[in-house]
């Protein structure tokens, strides 16, 4: 399955984009994604435990991706 | 109850008007305003970002959260993305309830959340032409911890 995924602030700088797209196997989860995207080049960019957003939620890393899940990568927050 | 990201200036005032009532004995105000100063370097204005959808929603669950905790207060938050320049609002809550405890930790409350949970983002420019996003996470060089 071909899960987007949005990006932000720092993490959108590093990887020169808004949005990357991965191509998922059925039942993947929060971590198996959070792996692909850390065996990228721009991944170092990540702390150890990064944050994810499901559907505008965050995300535990157990928790299964679905085709058509709005999944985020979310850099430290810094509002205030 | 009434949460908001927004483009424009804040209006502390409005804020105020908004949550106030005759049934109200205390009324609470808590402004964060851009500082011209970040671990000793000068700094001259601050861009926010944020994941408007997420950052809308987080806000309002946050604001109803406050709510239940603390005796239904009237609230409202209001934040502000774009480009801010030095003593300008950020972010704005504004709790009104009959008692003083129930506003100031009502108040206190979605400052704290937000700044843990709610998914906006800050850049700061420097005076010597740098900009750098800011990261809670991490202490920086000669910061205190």
């Amino acid at each position: 399955m071909n899960i987007p995924i949005l990006l932000f602030a720092s993490y959108a700088e590093a990887f020169g984009a808004a949005s990357i797209e991965l191509t998922l196997e059925p039942g993947a989860t929060v971590t198996d994604l959070l792996d692909r995207v850390k065996a990228m080049a721009a991944g170092a960019v990540l702390p150890p435990a990064p944050l994810v957003a499901v559907n505008q939620c965050f995300a535990i890393p157990g928790q299964r991706i679905e085709p058509g899940d709005e999944v985020a990568l979310i850099p430290p927050v810094a509002g205030g | 109850m009434r949460t908001a990201l927004v483009t424009r200036p804040i209006n502390a005032s409005a804020l105020l008007a908004e949550v106030t009532s005759p049934a109200c004995g205390a009324t609470s105000l808590f402004l964060g305003t851009v500082r011209d100063m970040h671990d000793g370097r000068p700094v001259t204005g601050m861009e926010y970002t944020a994941y408007e959808a997420m950052a809308a929603s987080e806000l309002e669950r946050i604001g109803a959260e406050a709510v239940a905790r603390f005796d239904s207060p009237a609230l409202v938050v209001e934040h502000r993305i774009g480009a801010l320049g030095i003593g300008d609002v950020s972010v704005a809550i504004a709790v009104a309830h009959a008692h003083r405890a129930a506003a100031l930790d009502a108040t206190r409350y979605v400052i704290e959340a937000l700044k843990q949970r709610v998914p906006i983002w800050k850049r700061e420019h420097y005076a010597d032409g740098t900009r750098e996003w800011v990261d809670p996470t991490r202490p920086r060089a000669g910061a205190a911890s």
